[in-house]
């Protein structure tokens, strides 16, 4: 399971990484995406680097940030799960399964809503990183919970 | 001894790479080949050997199989699988079948000859032969895809896009997925007909990023193949969680590196798209059909469908069903076929009591609409949609306020703001039916107990069910209703987009069609 994003925000690399994507056109996301995936989360001095970088403002780069629920702007120190809580996963009982994931992981572990990963015939799924899991009961996310 | 054993992200999510490891120990001579999914998801890991199909399996079936012991998995030649033979694959006539980023295997399938055919037209021609073929959108909104090419083709010369839609965000919708993971050069082989067809140089994949798998997949496609379709050029974007980016104005926005706002229309995207540039923005689905038109022939794919909805819609079963998976037919085929006869009911053995078509804006229908056709115009009359094909099946323990609340809630989280039909909308109608239910359950417990009792009901906000009891439940009940009818017709014709404008369906289909679960008489429309 590959864990990143856990750098230390450093001027030099956050200039670089930025500037890595800067030649695309409509380049904020692309960046803010390799941002995350360098450091885990996007302070707010790399918020002025990349409006600075962009010319826009900084309300503008928060603006986006605060749009889309991928982008973190506080870091997650705990190992997260994402669970899918839609409707084809409901279906299939997520909802009771939540609930005890929630109890089960007390403080330990984040367990974050998601909504839908497209693998919606064999419910309940999970995503940890970019590893999916599927047909999910207490004992198999049980087992997924304690191995982080 | 060829085994074949997929790497889709739904085939992995159930264990095939553990199966794939257990058999390479096993049968160290054997040829594995990874390859995309069937699409027969209540089999997944599917091992295929020397055509002969097992599944689901585990590593602790591997030495069985290989014995010649494991009769029980045995599912035979997959091919003669009833759930496969049935079915008219056009869109995903290579599931199951390569190796999804060969290049041998695609040519060696057909692939790239719809982009020859179209190096040999006229632009015009192009366009002409989609208009011919009746392909309509796949997204969910069914806009024939001639008519927005010609309309990108007739704008002025100068720098035009072509963007793909793969925001998949409805729940119970798979089929994008399995095209970029399991088929992606025929995803970029359509685009590069569409760029052909249009003058456009350049084209986007947005993909959420919710589908890493696929990402990966389309990133090592679009730079294998690169010189097989210059000059045009694709990027592959990753989205970043909104679910309402799905909305084609909304998308460009975020391609532009803004917030995923929705545009008023017009202008029309064709007109004024992506960096204000002409674009044409279709759904993956759309585009992957196009190599069929194109090699086939306008012809061959109109003389499937029926009325006005042609060809193959890739219908994916989801949800809480004994079969699901992705089922492409011609369009006719009824909702009851699809979910008694192909699914096989529901996996809990309960009774079928609702299904959901077309995610999170879909209408729930009960078993009685089963005999409504697939095709766009009979689900408008029914009051819901196709949307892009997704069927969510619910058994007997679903309760329809809790789903028609979560409809409300998830519009509301996933807002874009601009609008206030939306934005306002959708807390105004959680709010609505958090009363709703207060009262259903007050109703409920007052019957049992003839004199209300305090704390007797079992859910909702102490504060709504003192309102409700301090009126009688019912006259509280029977305003709520009004009120959210009145608040749904509003947000359907004042929205700017699908996602406001879209949320009445499963509300007020949960509500019309199971009354007695909002505390209602039976029909008290």
């Amino acid at each position: 399971m590959e864990r990143q994003g856990d750098n230390e925000f450093d001027a030099e690399r956050v200039t670089t990484t930025i500037r890595q994507n800067k030649h695309l056109e409509g380049a904020l996301l692309p960046i803010l995406h390799a941002l995350q995936a360098e450091f885990g989360w996007i302070d707010d001095t790399t918020i002025r680097a990349v409006a600075l970088e962009l010319n826009l403002s900084r309300a503008e780069v928060h603006g986006v940030i605060s749009f889309y629920h991928d982008f973190r702007t506080r870091p997650e120190a705990r190992p997260v799960i994402k669970l899918c809580r839609a409707e084809a996963c409901q279906a299939r009982g997520s909802e009771p399964l939540a609930n005890w994931a929630a109890a089960k992981a007390a403080n330990r572990i984040a367990i974050e809503p998601v909504y839908c990963l497209g693998l919606c015939s064999v419910g309940p799924n999970a995503m940890i990183g970019h590893d999916v899991y599927a047909r999910l009961d207490e004992a198999s996310l049980g087992a997924l919970i304690e191995a982080l | 001894m060829q085994i074949r054993i997929s790497d889709d992200a739904l085939a992995l999510a159930c264990g095939a790479d553990r199966v794939t490891t257990a058999f390479a120990k096993a049968a160290p001579d054997a040829d594995i080949r990874r390859v995309s999914s069937w699409g027969m998801h209540w089999l997944e890991p599917l091992v295929e050997i020397d055509g002969i199909g097992y599944g689901p399996v585990t590593p602790a079936d591997v030495d069985a199989i290989l014995f010649g012991t494991a009769d029980a998995l045995r599912i035979g030649r997959i091919e003669d699988h009833p759930f496969i033979a049935s079915q008219t694959r056009l869109t995903f006539a290579r599931a199951g079948k390569t190796r999804s980023l060969s290049l041998d295997d695609y040519d060696a399938t057909g692939g790239w000859k719809g982009l020859r055919a179209a190096q040999a037209m006229t632009a015009l021609q192009i366009v002409e032969t989609v208009t011919a073929s009746g392909l309509r959108g796949r997204g969910g909104a069914g806009f024939p895809a001639g008519i927005k090419w010609k309309t990108v083709l007739d704008a002025p010369a100068g720098r035009k896009y072509i963007v793909c839609n793969a925001d998949e965000g409805d729940s119970g919708t798979f089929a994008d997925r399995m095209v970029m993971e399991g088929d992606p050069y025929m995803l970029i082989e359509g685009m590069a007909i569409a760029g052909l067809a249009t003058g456009a140089g350049k084209g986007f994949i947005y993909v959420r990023s919710e589908y890493p798998h696929a990402i990966a997949k389309l990133e090592a496609a679009v730079a294998r193949s690169r010189m097989i379709i210059a000059p045009f050029e694709i990027e592959v974007r990753e989205g970043a969680g909104a679910y309402v980016c799905g909305e084609e104005t909304s998308l460009l926005n975020s391609l532009e590196g803004k917030r995923g706002e929705v545009r008023a229309k017009p202008p029309l995207p064709a007109h004024e798209g992506l960096f204000g540039c002409p674009t044409v923005i279709n759904n993956v689905l759309t585009l992957a059909a196009i190599p069929y038109v194109l090699a086939q022939g306008a012809e061959a794919y109109a003389a499937y469908g029926m009325g006005r909805s042609r060809g193959t819609m890739p219908i994916q079963l989801a949800g809480n069903l004994k079969y699901g998976g992705l089922y492409e037919t011609a369009f006719g085929v009824t909702l009851g076929e699809l979910v008694d006869d192909i699914g096989g009911g529901c996996e809990s053995g309960r009774p079928v009591r609702a299904v959901q078509v077309g995610g999170p804006l879909g209408a729930y229908f009960p078993p009685a609409l089963f005999d409504t056709p697939f095709d766009y115009e009979a689900f408008a009359a029914a009051d819901g949609l196709i949307g892009h094909g997704g069927v969510t099946v619910f058994d007997t323990e679903v309760d329809m306020a809790a789903q028609a609340r979560f409809a409300m809630t998830f519009c509301a989280v996933e807002s874009c703001g601009k609008c206030t039909p939306c934005r306002l909308g959708s807390t105004r109608g959680v709010e609505t039916i958090d009363r709703i239910i207060a009262a259903r359950d007050l109703a409920a417990s007052s019957s049992v107990h003839p004199e209300p009792v305090e704390g007797s009901s079992s859910s909702g906000d102490p504060a709504l069910k003192e309102r409700a009891s301090t009126r009688s439940a019912q006259t509280e009940l029977e305003d709520a209703v009004i009120l959210i009818e009145d608040l749904c017709d509003t947000m359907k014709f004042g929205s700017l987009c699908a996602l406001g404008g879209f949320t009445p369906y499963p509300v007020l289909s949960a509500l019309h069609h199971f009354p007695e679960d909002f505390g209602l008489k039976e029909a008290a429309e």
